[in-house]
């Protein structure tokens, strides 16, 4: 079985992450319950006859596939494998409100074709003219995760040498609005230093996209190692200490040799407990560190949790902004990323110094 | 990597049929599921012709046993009916005792629902109980629950018209992979306006019954429909000496790269799936007995498909059929509902008729068998292609 490496990350955000040059050197903060991203310049890497037509969340993975494969210095990649948790919104709702409004009349395809959940998918592989493996996920907050146990089996198994993985979510108007309704969204604004002190239900809803060349072959440019991903559809809290100790033996590793867990405390008083079992559990004396008061809550913000774990195992470095405690480390050489979203959803991953 | 999985139970729920009893009989007896629709009020009534299946969302709660105050949209309530048929025939009593996995695939997840509260959700708080079940992964999750499945994989695959053939192909893989002991894999799309009037914007819906392959062909019949397979580990099959119904032998996705949602018109992505899956297989194509053809009956479709078919089998075409004009195009769940035609097919030995056929196609020779057909079939291709230029392909055997 062949190890699996992330041969290169590109990730928009809330923040400016899709530079790597840079590592979370300035930090915007946010007061909101909704943000939006940063956005590259779209035209660099788009023709912008093509753009017009393209809702953010297309543009997003284009350009932020475009990025990867350019950092992993690759014109082309074997497969293509997208999460997504609620797909291409922006243009369902324009076409839904346009049907409903003028009663199933003066519809045009455009809106149409583009809400398809493989759009992002099929637009990459179009742009690139890559005719291999091409997938789509659409679960919830294991979205993302889906698309990395897919790669991660092929590329184990010699099926493919580099693999484009990726998650991307954008904000569309109604579905803020109704989220908002069922208090999914927080009510008030939220300052990002103080989303973990909210004490209010719900998370600040944001977008973005996080697309990483993932590839059997080890090269210069390597973050990280994936050691191992799994989901879980549910987990009670009970049974999450013991869940997490399975996977890491699993994995032959001891609690201590975790450096660094990350978690998905999105601020929300009636799921955080989740997180809370683990960091005052079983990870207590481990350096924790979480990034959602930086990229908000979407179905594949996880993206942005590998992001952030492949930079802090490539640089070595943590900033100060993601720590919830300071632990002495020397080395980083395994992180452990967990999230869930509203009590389901679970996933953990485990990735290592290569 | 050439051994085929073993599938150990199916299920479907479609416009010719509530579960696969029923369904092979109307296969066998020339039975259209194709009608006027009357579930949804619609302005296209009298435009357009779809396969709906017969049953009310009231009746499916009720076979579920759900109480009133349920959130399932249709596509949740088809998946679930025939996902539990499908573990029914696989005879699993208890769900969680191997690690048991579910990979359902969708298209309109509950958009049914959204369509019609849309702005009411703002003036009426009993229907907002669907606004968390619009994201397709949760029709997913309520199967799950459906199934008991708890504290495992699952997840959902939206690939448009070819998502529950690759459901399928991956939950294959985590089986050959040994992640998992046992899967299961299919697919559930209910009939909404929203994909009514976005195929009508594409002008591919016929305003009559569809004629796949035929050179007047005049478009696709939208349907509904649900199905599931039990996917095993040969572990699982020896331990609990369970009766296999076919394996999935090969198994192939590609991607046209060619336009947004025509296919291109040599072919090449449907060409590339089906020789990966012939590849995956270890097989050639004069081993192939018979193939369950996508054949929507859109004029793009069909040229399309036929010409990959010639691409792969040149000369010695076998025969192949397409089921669309029984069911119409039930998109996600198409893949899904084939994988189950294809096995009824391997089990009876029998080739169901294309029907509506009336006249060859120009561009080529080949025609698509017309009539019922008797004859010992070992191994069926089954093709399913869709939107984003998604094309795959799968392979079933009576051989491992």
């Amino acid at each position: 079985m062949s190890k699996v490496y992330i041969n290169s990350v590109a990730c928009i955000s809330a923040q400016k992450t899709f530079d790597n040059s840079t590592f979370l050197d300035e930090v915007i903060a946010h007061d909101s319950n909704v943000i939006s991203v940063v956005s590259p310049n779209y035209k660099e890497f788009i023709p912008p006859a093509a753009a017009r037509r393209m809702a953010k969340g297309i543009k997003m993975g284009v350009v932020a596939s475009k990025l990867a494969l350019q950092e992993a210095g690759l014109e082309n990649v074997d497969a293509i494998i997208t999460g997504t948790g609620m797909g291409c919104v922006v243009d369902s709702e324009k076409f839904l409100s346009k049907l409903i409004d003028n009663n199933e009349e003066y519809l045009t395809p455009t809106s149409f074709v583009q809400s398809t959940h493989n759009t992002v998918g099929g637009q990459i592989a179009l742009a690139i003219q890559c005719k291999g493996y091409n997938f789509t996920y659409v679960h919830c907050s294991t979205s993302f995760e889906s698309a990395v146990i897919d790669a991660k089996l092929q590329l184990e198994n010699n099926e493919e040498e580099n693999i484009l993985v990726g998650g991307v979510d954008e904000s569309g108007e109604h579905t803020i609005k109704v989220h908002s309704l069922i208090n999914h969204i927080k009510s008030e604004n939220v300052k990002s230093s103080e989303l973990l002190k909210s004490n209010t239900v719900g998370a600040v809803f944001s977008e973005g996209a996080s697309f990483f060349v993932l590839s059997n072959k080890k090269q210069n440019t390597s973050y990280a190692e994936i050691a191992d991903t799994q989901t879980f559809n549910t987990l009670p809290k009970k049974a999450l200490e013991k869940t997490a100790l399975d996977f890491l033996k699993e994995n032959n590793l001891e609690l201590s040799e975790v450096d660094v867990v990350i978690l998905g405390n999105n601020g929300d008083i009636d799921f955080d407990n989740y997180y809370d079992v683990l960091s005052s559990g079983i990870f207590k004396n481990t350096q924790q560190v979480y990034y959602k008061h930086l990229s908000g809550e979407h179905n594949t913000v996880s993206g942005f949790g590998f992001w952030l774990a492949s930079n802090l195992l490539k640089r070595q470095e943590i900033p100060e902004i993601v720590k919830l405690n300071q632990k002495d480390i020397s080395t980083i050489k395994t992180v452990l990323i967990y999230n869930q979203y509203r009590g389901e959803n679970h996933s953990f991953s485990l990735l290592r110094k290569c | 990597m050439s051994k085929g999985v073993a599938i150990t139970g199916m299920g479907v729920i479609s416009a010719i049929g509530n579960n696969v009893a029923e369904n092979y009989i109307s296969l066998v007896e020339e039975k259209k599921g194709i009608s006027r629709i009357s579930r949804i009020d619609t302005v296209h009534h009298d435009a357009i012709m779809v396969g709906e299946i017969n049953l009310s969302n009231e009746n499916l709660e009720k076979t579920l046993g759900l109480t009133p105050e349920n959130n399932y949209p249709r596509t949740a309530l088809l998946g679930a009916i025939a996902a539990k048929e499908a573990v029914k025939n696989a005879a699993i009593d208890d769900i969680n005792e191997y690690r048991t996995g579910l990979i359902s695939s969708t298209s309109v997840g509950g958009m049914d629902m959204t369509e019609q509260y849309y702005y009411k959700y703002f003036e009426d708080s009993e229907c907002q109980k669907y606004i968390d079940s619009h994201h397709i992964g949760d029709s997913t999750k309520k199967i799950a629950e459906q199934l008991g499945i708890q504290e495992s994989f699952i997840t959902t695959i939206s690939t448009a018209c070819s998502s529950a053939a690759n459901a399928i192909m991956f939950g294959a893989r985590l089986i050959k992979s040994g992640k998992l002991d046992r899967v299961v894999v299919g697919g559930a799309d209910c009939l909404s306006k929203f994909t009514i009037n976005g195929f009508k914007t594409l002008m591919i819906l016929s305003d009559t019954y569809s004629t796949p392959f035929d050179e007047h062909r005049k478009g696709l019949n939208l349907g509904e429909a649900a199905a599931f397979l039990v996917l095993e580990s040969d572990e699982v099959v020896k331990a609990q000496n369970k009766k296999v119904l076919a394996y999935l032998k090969g198994y192939g996705n590609a991607n046209d790269a060619f336009h947004q949602t025509a296919s291109s018109e040599n072919g090449e992505g449907a060409t590339l799936a089906m020789q990966k899956a012939l590849k995956i297989a270890d097989i050639s194509p004069n081993d192939i007995d018979y193939i369950n053809a996508h054949g929507t009956a859109t004029r793009n479709n069909d040229l399309s498909e036929g010409r990959a078919i010639i691409n792969v089998f040149g000369e010695n075409v076998p025969d192949f059929s397409s089921t669309k004009a029984y069911t119409g195009h039930t998109l996600a769940a198409a893949g899904g509902i084939e994988a189950v035609y294809s096995i009824l097919a391997l089990q009876n030995n029998h080739i169901y008729p294309n029907l509506n056929f009336k006249t060859q196609m120009e561009e080529f020779t080949i025609t698509p068998q017309t009539k019922a057909k008797e004859k010992e079939l070992t191994t069926v291709l089954s093709n399913s292609l869709g939107f984003g230029g998604n094309c795959s392909t799968l392979i079933f055997s009576k051989k491992a």
